[in-house]
């Protein structure tokens, strides 16, 4: 066990866990933030996405260890009051159905937006080809992305 | 008005006030036969106010409304107070939603089958004109006029001849007080405000901000986590544990055996992974241990000697194949699949001396409490559940297996106990869309009419794999649908639109090799034999033979089906869950392979509610179908599934799906189910496009593994 001292959200917090943790569960199980979700526990699905540096990390196989003092954002702190151009499009759009993917699915096309803010159709497909919806929501995915950058 | 609905027994409604001055009307949402209940006031603000369910109206003019079902995506708790809303005359923006927790008057408070909206349709409307008139009434009485002269809208009562105008809000109360009506108009549906429009879910907010919705973020103070290693093959049982290694991990508070599993149990998710690793357990043989290779087999063997129950008969088949000008045979089969929502199994479960307490995501939930009473004998009352949000369950969740592990742990360990699987524990623990293999055989005369038509099928686990009064039930003279099944270690169950998901695919694959032997169009054959069973029905018709015209022939329509346009169309219609969908699929070829370019979707589910959430489900659904046709698969070897998860089971991703347009068909009908019926359909029309683009016949699912997809594959 050891004392982990990270930035996340704008805040220091700590944690004390083993070194091989998992950022995903650091930030579930001991810091109380459930937004970033447990999918499939090996960077397939992308349900776990979080930004890492400004860029999109899958928090499900980063070991603590390996944060420091990286700035770490979830959905949580996205935006201050859930109105990120992101998450109002995917309220306009409707996107969710039973909703357990989309914060990997906005935290995945946040991290997209901040590098290319007027990303292309493929640029988006390519992106989000990573993150899977079991409900089959990609249609609305897809839609809101482009509404977000079309309103950045 | 439209119709007009009697509330004939006095204890389904009851109006009581709020403290401060509001209305709640209570009502037993599932059971009219509940004894009446006195609602107090305190009780209320408890959260319990004696109904299962309740719409109230605070005096700022906020209504709220209790969802009992499940939701795990369906959109239930948004399409539930719409039609609450429409007839209540309510202002949209002013009302608000509460999940409810399981009660034992809810006669299904369940999600399963695409019958919520049907079933309840008549209640909530019920409901919601039920307060309308009590609102309006009281507004009569305060301002002395005639009842007939006051009317409702947008919240508001309102009386025309004086201009006079009061909220909802600043009614309530006296509202509560008058006599719940007995005699309730619905509105006319032309009048719809809410109900056929879109509606945005009402958790969006939630969703897309990470609230703690789903079980998986359900945490209590003091509790510990738990996974359970379960034998990975089929056929096997538990024969010795060495945890020494396990328990000694930091964090692990104890490991525990019971009946084939073994549980690790520890301070934090992760320390339970890391330990679960160490656990050293031989297993041994209990019964057969089978592999794909093996079902394959006693596919073909079973499927010429094994013993046959007939599911329907009509006429005589063996006359009709005699006779026959030209017969056709085609055999499909599909493998296993697992359901696989994003969110993985878990329960939260507190087994203490005075009651049991259950937090989780469960579409069964009266089930679940009664499993766990059975189980660890304790009488249900004893018992609450609270239920979470669903991440997905697609028929998975209609099991309660893993709340019980929950329970059963926390009974063990004597604490609170949040038990979880992983994605692997999900893909390898069963309850899988069981594997079949049909074969069709059609009789065609002289003119191309079928006159004699035969389905077997050999279903792992499914005694009836064949849903036998289906179409083309009804159309055809001489008829004999039959079905095998084989037992397996194997556990099986409801998967997302139960047997038709592949049945569909199948039938629909073959009617149009039928089609094609017979000469005629796909379409006009379907239509032909619908036709013929319209004019000479043979035997029972469970379908409504003009619903499925009518969605034939919007689909042909939309897609301008046979108009030579440059891609090939593939046709599939399909009844199930009380709903019709026709579907065309459009292919490509594109670097000599098949590319599903366009799907149209055409729905007869009766009136939609949500317009937004209709697509949604009917999109969702076509990607579902699309998804595990083309591309998921369950292998076993030696009793094991092959395929653990995501990196090896393959589900479809953004730029696998195809552009999808869906029509709803207007008819004025009452709701029938949408959560499952445009699924089944898709597999059909994408393989007969598929035929059509290459001349190949898909034959077995998933369909990248087969030739015309090798190079890609």
């Amino acid at each position: 066990m050891a004392i982990y001292k990270l930035q996340i959200n704008g805040k220091t917090l700590q944690a004390d866990v083993e070194p091989d943790t998992p950022l995903l569960w650091v930030l579930r199980d001991h810091l109380g933030l459930v937004g970033t979700k447990y999918g499939c526990g090996i960077a397939q699905c992308g349900a776990c996405t979080v930004h890492v540096n400004g860029g999109a990390m899958r928090s499900c196989v980063y070991p603590v260890s390996a944060v420091g003092n990286s700035p770490v954002i979830t959905i949580e702190g996205l935006s201050e009051k859930g109105d990120h151009p992101l998450q109002l499009a995917w309220d306009e759009v409707d996107v969710a159905q039973c909703g357990y993917c989309q914060a990997g699915q906005i935290m995945t096309a946040a991290a997209l937006l901040k590098k290319t803010p007027k990303p292309s159709d493929e640029d988006i497909e390519n992106t989000m080809h990573g993150n899977i919806c079991r409900c089959g929501a990609y249609h609305r995915i897809r839609e809101a992305v482009k509404l977000a950058s079309t309103k950045a | 008005m439209e119709s007009i609905s009697k509330n004939s027994r006095r204890d389904f409604l009851k109006a009581t006030a709020i403290t401060g001055g509001g209305l709640i009307l209570g009502f037993n949402w599932f059971n009219v036969e509940a004894a009446p209940v006195i609602v107090s006031n305190s009780a209320f603000t408890a959260g319990n106010v004696g109904f299962n369910s309740y719409l109230s109206i605070a005096s700022d003019g906020i209504v709220t409304i209790m969802s009992p079902n499940p939701e795990l995506g369906q959109n239930i708790m948004t399409s539930f107070p719409m039609v609450v809303a429409e007839e209540l005359e309510a202002d949209w923006t002013k009302v608000n939603v509460i999940q409810a927790n399981l009660d034992s008057k809810f006669q299904r408070q369940l999600t399963g089958g695409s019958g919520a909206v049907p079933h309840s349709w008549k209640l909530l409307r019920t409901a919601g004109a039920t307060a309308k008139a009590m609102l309006i009434q009281a507004a009569a009485q305060q301002w002395s006029v005639p009842i007939n002269e006051c009317s409702a809208a947008m919240g508001f009562v309102i009386h025309a001849p004086s201009g006079k105008k009061l909220g909802y809000g600043d009614l309530a109360e006296a509202a509560s007080k008058v006599p719940v009506p007995t005699d309730i108009k619905f509105k006319d549906r032309k009048d719809f405000k809410i109900i056929g429009t879109q509606v945005r879910n009402v958790e969006n907010k939630k969703i897309v901000t990470g609230k703690p919705l789903f079980g998986m973020d359900f945490y209590r103070e003091g509790m510990l986590f738990a996974m359970v290693q379960r034998p990975e093959s089929f056929g096997m049982k538990l024969k010795s544990v060495d945890s020494v290694a396990a328990k000694a991990m930091p964090g692990i508070v104890d490991v525990i055996s019971f009946k084939n599993n073994v549980a690790v149990v520890g301070k934090s998710t992760w320390q339970v992974m890391k330990a679960r690793k160490l656990l050293k357990i031989e297993y041994e043989k209990d019964g057969v241990v089978e592999s794909t290779d093996d079902h394959n087999k006693l596919f073909l063997s079973l499927m010429d000697t094994g013993t046959a129950t007939v599911r329907r008969k009509d006429g005589d088949v063996d006359e009709a194949f005699k006779n026959a000008a030209k017969v056709v045979k085609g055999e499909y089969q599909c493998p296993f699949i697992s359901h696989s929502p994003m969110e993985p199994m878990n329960f939260f479960a507190d087994v203490r001396v005075d009651g049991i307490e259950l937090v989780g995501p469960t579409q069964t939930p009266a089930s679940a409490r009664s499993q766990v009473s059975k189980l660890l004998n304790v009488p249900e009352d004893k018992i609450t559940l609270q239920l979470t949000r669903l991440g997905g369950g697609f028929g998975r969740r209609l099991q309660n297996d893993y709340a019980l592990e929950a329970a059963e742990v926390s009974s063990i360990v004597k604490a609170p106990i949040k038990l979880i699987w992983s994605k692997e524990d999900d893909m390898t623990g069963g309850i899988y869309r069981p594997a079949v293999r049909y074969r069709f055989e059609a009789a065609l005369d002289a003119s191309g009419s079928m006159i004699g038509y035969k389905l077997r099928g050999v279903g792992i686990n499914s005694g009836n794999s064949t849903r036998e009064n289906n179409f083309p039930s009804g159309a055809v003279d001489n008829l004999l649908i039959d079905s095998i099944e084989h037992k397996s270690p194997i556990t099986t169950g409801a998967w997302r639109a139960p047997i038709t998901n592949f049945l569909a695919y199948a039938e629909q694959s073959f009617i149009d090799e039928v089609a094609q032997a017979a000469g005629k169009d796909p379409v006009a054959f379907r239509l032909e034999l619908l036709e013929k069973a319209k004019v000479k029905p043979v035997g029972d018709i469970r379908y409504d033979i003009n619903r499925m015209i009518g969605v034939i022939k919007l689909a042909a329509e939309k897609s301008e089906w046979g108009k030579n346009k440059k891609v090939s169309q593939g046709f599939s219609v399909y009844f199930s869950h009380a709903s019709y969908v026709a579907q065309v699929a459009e292919v490509e070829m594109q670097s000599g392979m098949p590319v599903v370019k366009k799907i149209f979707a055409i729905a007869d589910c009766g009136q939609v509610v949500n317009l937004g959430g209709a697509r949604q489900q009917v999109m969702g659904g076509v990607v579902d179908g699309l998804g595990h046709a083309m591309y998921s698969k369950l292998s076993f070897k030696d009793g094991a599934a092959e395929q653990k998860n995501y990196n090896t089971y393959r589900l479809i991703r953004m730029k696998e799906i195809p552009e999808i347009e869906t029509h709803f068909v207007e008819n004025g009908i009452d709701p029938t189910g949408l959560g499952e019926p445009a699924l089944p359909p898709t597999g059909g029309a994408v393989a007969n496009a598929i035929f059509k683009a290459t001349g190949k016949r898909l034959r077995s699912q998933p369909f990248t593994d087969q030739d015309v997809f090798k190079a890609i594959s």
